[in-house]
């Protein structure tokens, strides 16, 4: 394993606090306000997304993280503020615009296209395909070859998140959990700079999960920019760089993830009383030793009566 | 017993009329079927289209590809201003405008003022000149049996059979390409289509231009072998537009082509029996009860289908609308 410790040391500038400064920043937010109502959803003075690396976007149910996810992407429009992509502004950007930019997201309630088939699901994720426009799309010629490639590629992502043998498939027969796959599968197909994936675990089995967390260290290893929305601690702690902690629409933490998590007033905002040692917080082979621990002491507890 | 009806539902497979509604459904099929467009006013677009055609031929003396071209800008232009203000909306906007629209250009058309422009009431007569004079056909009467065609009857249905199979095809293709493929996901899921990249409201548009297109072209064979009257485009056209392609198959080409056949056989078939019913006095129901009660029945026929069949008669059942 490469020095972790010295590479996300290096992600910021300065001490960790909300709003630090990164080093090399590719989302900059200023003063960016959502209220719905008299609710504000989200009010955030200034916050930056390190280049590179994994973020994790905490913060308790109705904290403001998928509402946030949702202005940056131009799929929600804030009552102020700007914010800064790649080192351009794209407030007030379209949505679709953003995408093509190369800051992809998914959704926390998916949006898999049940009537569509899998691998056209997938398919529909590539850009610069010429047949999307309608003159050219009645000349097979003019697009034969790119969709050609499209297909290889999706065929190549599909094995990756193992939905290979459901690439023919309607998405709507899929599970769930499948769903959340084929999405971020999806979101992939254009090759983005930065993917912003809104609780991409929940519902997938813990086994997937720890390939799921393989896959995501691999996009950083390619150098692809993660932003994620996570519950599940113990998912964070492996896999972040760095974790920005909201609370009712604030920035309340900023940091490396085991100092935050140790953060009195993280604890307070948000993880309360479920941080008490719970298995989450606890590696595989803490685990591991807990269980035999326990089957141990049963198996003795056993002899005792048998005896 | 006259049983001559059963061949005049016969002659319903290729008249111009089943031709106008094939297509007209099919630009229908395009938007609702395909992208999720909740158009309510392609009767609206058939008028236009209608009037452009009649207007530029009659009053402009237009030759008839202009004519044509005519009918496709009136559509278009009708298909931007429904569709810039209600495509950024949420689905229903665009069905409350466009019935609304629909029912306005029938009241318009037939003021008494534009009389001089549009006929007003009486609709607009003769504005097949300019497609019968290009009739290479010799004049004759054609067919067999209560089924006669004069010349340009037989030319009429010849060219709107040919053009209506050219056009499904070019959709079929449209809709196995790329294009198709954001445009069937535009109906599943606007937003992760845009989260894709992927200009939705454009993709919304062009789909409501290429339906409204098709329905303008359907009024021109429409009108060619009778004339255009206003009340020909009421919302019940519109009806009987949507209750055809859910009975083909609101998701597939060729379902509104099969499904405008088998509505005007259908309803052809059902005026057939009531008349022998009521001559009869088999059913205790007046001649002037009799043309509600047939649509009563294709009422009850679309019941039984979207009961049975939900994806249409040639729909794919994955693909249904009320599965
Ligand atoms: N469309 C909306 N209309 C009204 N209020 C909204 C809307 N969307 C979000 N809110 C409110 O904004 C606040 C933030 O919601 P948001 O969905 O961003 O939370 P979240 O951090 O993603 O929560 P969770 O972890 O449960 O997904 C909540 O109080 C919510 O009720
Ligand atoms: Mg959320």
């Amino acid at each position: 394993m490469p020095d972790t410790t010295a590479e996300r040391a290096a992600l910021i500038d300065g001490a960790p606090a909300p709003g630090v400064k990164k080093t090399d920043p590719i989302v900059v937010a200023d003063g960016v306000q959502r209220t719905f109502g008299g609710v504000h959803a989200v009010d955030v003075d200034h916050v930056e997304i390190p280049r590179g690396a994994i973020t994790a976007l905490i913060g308790p149910n109705g904290a403001g993280k998928t509402t946030f996810f949702n202005l940056l992407t131009g799929f929600d429009k804030p009552n102020h503020g700007s914010w800064s992509f790649d080192g351009k502004p794209i407030g007030g950007v379209p949505a679709y615009k953003v995408a093509r930019r190369g800051m992809i997201r998914t959704f926390q309630l998916t949006k898999a296209l049940s009537m569509l088939s899998v691998m056209e699901n997938m398919r529909l994720g590539a850009q610069e395909q010429p047949g999307e426009n309608i003159a050219r799309a009645l000349v097979p010629a003019l697009w034969r070859r790119r969709e050609q490639q499209i297909t290889e590629r999706a065929q190549d992502l599909l094995a990756r998140f193992k939905l290979d043998a459901k690439a023919d498939d309607f998405a709507a027969s899929l599970s769930g959990g499948q769903r959340k796959l084929l999405e971020m599968a999806r979101a992939l197909m254009s090759d983005p700079k930065m993917i912003m994936l809104d609780e991409p675990m929940a519902g997938v089995n813990p086994a997937l999960t720890q390939s799921l967390l393989h896959h995501i260290l691999d996009l950083k290893s390619s150098g692809m920019t993660v932003l994620f929305v996570e519950h599940d601690m113990h998912v964070v702690r492996e896999i972040a760089d760095w974790v920005i902690v909201m609370a009712e629409g604030r920035i309340v933490a900023e940091g490396f993830p085991d100092e935050v998590m140790s953060d009195q007033a993280v604890i307070d905002a948000y993880l309360g009383s479920h941080h008490d040692t719970d298995l989450g917080d606890l590696t595989e082979e803490q685990q591991a030793e807990l269980l035999d621990e326990t089957q141990a002491e049963v198996e003795r507890e056993e002899d005792r009566t048998d005896g | 017993m006259d049983f001559s009806f059963l061949l005049l539902a016969l002659g319903q497979i290729i008249s111009p009329q089943t031709i106008a509604y094939a297509l007209a459904a099919l630009g229908l099929a395009v938007q609702f079927g395909f992208t999720g467009l909740l158009n309510f006013g392609q009767a609206g677009f058939m008028a236009i289209g209608g009037y452009a055609f009649a207007i530029t031929t009659l009053r402009l003396g237009f030759p008839f590809w202009l004519a044509v071209l005519s009918t496709l800008v009136a559509t278009t232009v009708m298909a931007l201003i429904l569709g810039i203000p209600t495509l950024r909306l949420r689905a229903d906007y665009l069905a409350i405008v466009t019935i609304a629209a629909a029912e306005i250009i029938r009241y318009v058309v037939k003021t008494p003022d534009l009389i001089p422009i549009t006929g007003g009431s009486d609709g607009l007569n003769g504005a097949a000149v300019t497609f019968d004079a290009l009739n290479p056909i010799p004049p004759g009467s054609y067919g067999f049996g209560p089924l006669r065609y004069d010349e340009n009857d037989l030319w009429i249905i010849l060219v709107g059979w040919v053009f209506v199979i050219v056009v499904a095809l070019l959709v079929r293709q449209l809709m196995r390409s790329p294009w198709g493929r954001v445009i069937k996901g535009i109906r599943e899921d606007e937003d992760a289509v845009r989260s894709l990249g992927k200009n939705v409201f454009s993709y919304k548009m062009q789909s409501l231009i290429l339906g409204g297109a098709l329905g303008g072209l359907a009024a021109i064979i429409n009108i060619i072998p009778t004339s255009l009257q206003p009340d020909n485009y009421g919302t019940q056209t519109t009806f009987f537009l949507l209750t055809i392609i859910l009975l083909g198959g609101a998701t597939t080409v060729f379902g509104p082509l099969v499904g405008a056949i088998v509505f005007w056989i259908v309803l052809s078939l059902a005026d057939g029996f009531l008349s022998l019913a009521v001559q009869y006095h088999w059913l205790p129901i007046t001649t002037i009860q009799q043309g509600p009660v047939r649509f009563i029945i294709v009422g009850v026929a679309l019941m039984l289908i979207v009961i049975f069949r939900p994806s249409g008669l040639i729909g794919k059942k994955r693909e249904a609308f009320f599965a």
